[in-house]
């Protein structure tokens, strides 16, 4: 009488030997390689690697693997296994102006020294489906320059700064928060906001960045500055007395110089927002560097207008993939005690309603 | 086993869910905020209580598991076998037997006694939040006891329907001062919140941890005149005859004909059994 809800253990046992089963596919063709992964859907395993915060390219194409290609899930993979991780300390702020860059571009300056490298982008693709990429998939070689790229590229910002143009980051020398060993709390300091946001779903974070640009909390972002390429990691070691290189890790960086017309705090000049992110990710760290200009209007003296993007509360509580997926899908759990009594309160509600309304039905 | 260290935490971990687990204690009803951890099991499967039961089993427990007060619902075997994978604890159905109970939406018909330790699996551990959606909100009125707007809302569902109309999750004043939230068990379940067991509720995805010591004074908000009422199915289960539990309605054919079987699973075996009520 009571099948469904005997016999849960078989049936768990079975829809995983099946989900392996689809994971496998057709066993004709040949076995997707961790390599192949990595190699090949890089952009893939960088969003992984990104939004999992755990910069391991390998298990992060395993992940894309076992997860069948649903990247949410390869996150969350990556996410539980980082949590087994020891935490051993705080590496030194990344240099990014001594990045080896891939990519290096400004849409605010002509030209600037290091140059505009346009690297490996899609922006001037046509996006044509490329059969022949079906077929054999060679495309040919692009052409290596003689003279290699500086790695010590300025940051464009800085010009603008010389000149005052442009609103002064304060510095600190506080370690930053971590959101993954500390419980959240508001309001949030910037570099736990710019966590979040480097932790955050790319399609919400795009969103909310739309959304100023299409006029909520508008602010007119220019991208001053987009850069990939790797950077070493230095850590203190206190036994050393001084850092060591401990590897060297891909990021994209964004700045974004936007406009403002000045405050009762501020004067006229332009202001920033920040985007890095884990491996090549262009399209969220400007995404990033536009939400982190819109949190900040309470530091800039600007109004709150209303705008979900202003709102850190929204923002930050909204951002990461793995808790809304977690909450979002739980709902096809079991439920049915809390259905039952919605169900007796229904009846019991509709039982009152009936009974009056009845004597007004009566008199018509 | 080998792979993870006992109950899948690492013990710096465990250290501060058990620092939160006793500030919650302290503070009965107040919600503690904890640095929770991205477990193996999505948010929304019990990630709070998982890890508040990580914090809490010792190798000598006997873990019980339950999900809508049943042992063998699929979320509930999950849970006790990651437990029996990275734990190695005696698990059982007996609610008497256990030393832990996690548990999910119910509390067991069969009174906890001294010793044992009942651990909830909390969604939104905010009972304010349907109210009021900013947490800096709602910790201000925490904080100034400030919950004027709960029973506005009461009051509003009487004046609508005649009753108030929440019928899961029904808020509770903890020893006089801390509105909480009982996670999703059905009212029917409320009146048992006084009880001699320790009460942990976890709520991994908003990062909280409560608590209610033993013999903790636990009142479901009501009006003098709107007296708080539980509520329950006007049957007795099918199965083993009990008029006091809580029943699931389950469609048995075609015609849509109902039956009403106890939820807790382990209450309505030891009736079958013949092991006494509530199996004892």
């Amino acid at each position: 009488m009571y099948v469904a809800v005997k016999g849960g253990e078989k049936a768990i046992e079975n829809a995983h030997l099946w989900l392996a089963e689809e994971r496998r596919g057709d066993p004709a063709v040949p076995e997707l390689g961790i390599g192949q992964i990595s190699e090949q859907l890089a952009l893939a395993v960088n969003r992984v690697m990104a939004e999992g915060s755990l910069f391991d390219p390998e298990l992060a194409a395993l992940a894309i693997k076992q997860s069948r290609g649903d990247l949410i899930e390869a996150v969350f993979l990556i996410r539980a296994y980082r949590t087994t991780l020891p935490r051993f300390g705080a590496s030194l702020p990344i240099e990014t102006g001594q990045m080896s860059c891939v990519r290096r571009i400004s849409a605010t300056f002509k030209d600037a020294p290091g140059g505009q490298v346009l690297g490996p982008t899609f922006d001037y693709t046509h996006r044509l489906l490329d059969f022949k990429l079906a077929a054999d998939g060679f495309v040919g070689e692009a052409e290596q320059s003689e003279t290699p790229l500086s790695d010590d590229i300025p940051h464009i910002a800085g010009y603008l700064n010389s000149e005052g143009l442009i609103q002064d980051e304060p510095e600190t020398d506080v370690e930053p928060g971590d959101l993954t060993r500390e419980p959240l709390e508001l309001p949030a300091s910037r570099d736990i906001r710019l966590q979040s946001l480097a932790r955050g779903d790319e399609g919400f974070v795009l969103g909310m960045a739309y959304s100023t640009q299409r006029g909520y909390a508008r602010n007119h972002a220019f991208v001053g500055e987009l850069r990939i390429g790797r950077v070493a990691v230095e850590m203190d070691i206190p036994e050393l007395g001084f850092s060591i290189e401990i590897g060297e890790i891909e990021v994209t960086e964004c700045e974004t110089v936007n406009q403002f017309r000045g405050s009762k705090v501020e004067p006229p000049q332009f202001t920033r927002g920040y985007g890095l992110v884990m491996g090549q990710s262009e399209r969220k760290s400007i995404a990033m560097a536009l939400v982190d200009r819109a949190l900040r209007w309470r530091e800039l003296g600007e109004d709150y207008l209303g705008a979900p993007v202003q709102d850190e509360e929204f923002v930050l509580h909204h951002a990461d993939s793995i808790q809304a997926t977690g909450f979002l899908e739980h709902i096809k759990l079991p439920h049915y005690v809390d259905f039952q009594s919605e169900l007796e309160l229904v009846r019991k509600l509709r039982r009152e309603a009936g009974r009056n309304h009845r004597p007004r039905e009566a008199a018509v | 086993m080998s792979e993870y260290n006992f109950a899948y935490l690492d013990e710096q971990t465990k250290r501060m869910i058990r620092r939160a687990i006793l500030k919650g204690l302290a503070v009965p009803g107040y919600q503690v905020p904890f640095a929770s951890r991205e477990m193996p099991m999505p948010y929304g499967w019990g990630t709070g209580g998982v890890q508040v039961s990580a914090a809490t089993l010792t190798p000598e427990d006997t873990l019980k598991v339950i999900d809508q007060g049943a042992d063998d619902t699929t979320n509930a075997i999950s849970i006790r076998r990651f437990f029996q994978k990275t734990a190695d604890v005696e698990v059982t159905e007996r609610t008497t037997e256990a030393s832990v109970i996690q548990t999910r939406h119910r509390i067991p018909e069969t009174e906890l006694k001294e010793g044992q330790i009942l651990v909830y699996q909390v969604p939104i551990p905010e009972p304010l939040r349907f109210l009021e959606p900013s947490e800096v909100e709602t910790r201000k009125m925490h904080a100034l006891e400030e919950y004027g707007l709960m029973h506005v809302k009461l009051y509003e569902d009487i004046s609508i329907h005649g009753a108030i109309a929440t019928s899961y999750a029904y808020p509770v004043k903890v020893e006089g001062r801390y509105l909480m939230d009982p996670s999703p068990i059905p009212k029917f379940d409320n009146p048992k919140m006084e009880m001699a067991a320790i009460q942990l509720f976890g709520a991994g995805r908003e990062q909280r941890i409560y608590a209610l010591p033993p013999y903790t004074r636990v009142v479901s908000l009501d009006f003098e005149d709107h007296p708080f009422d539980p509520g329950r199915a006007d049957h007795a289960c099918e199965l083993c005859g009990a008029e006091n539990s809580y029943l699931d309605e389950v469609i048995v054919n075609d015609r849509g004909e109902r039956m009403f079987v106890c939820s807790d699973t382990d209450f309505c075996e030891s009736r079958l059994n013949g092991n006494g009520e509530g199996g004892a």
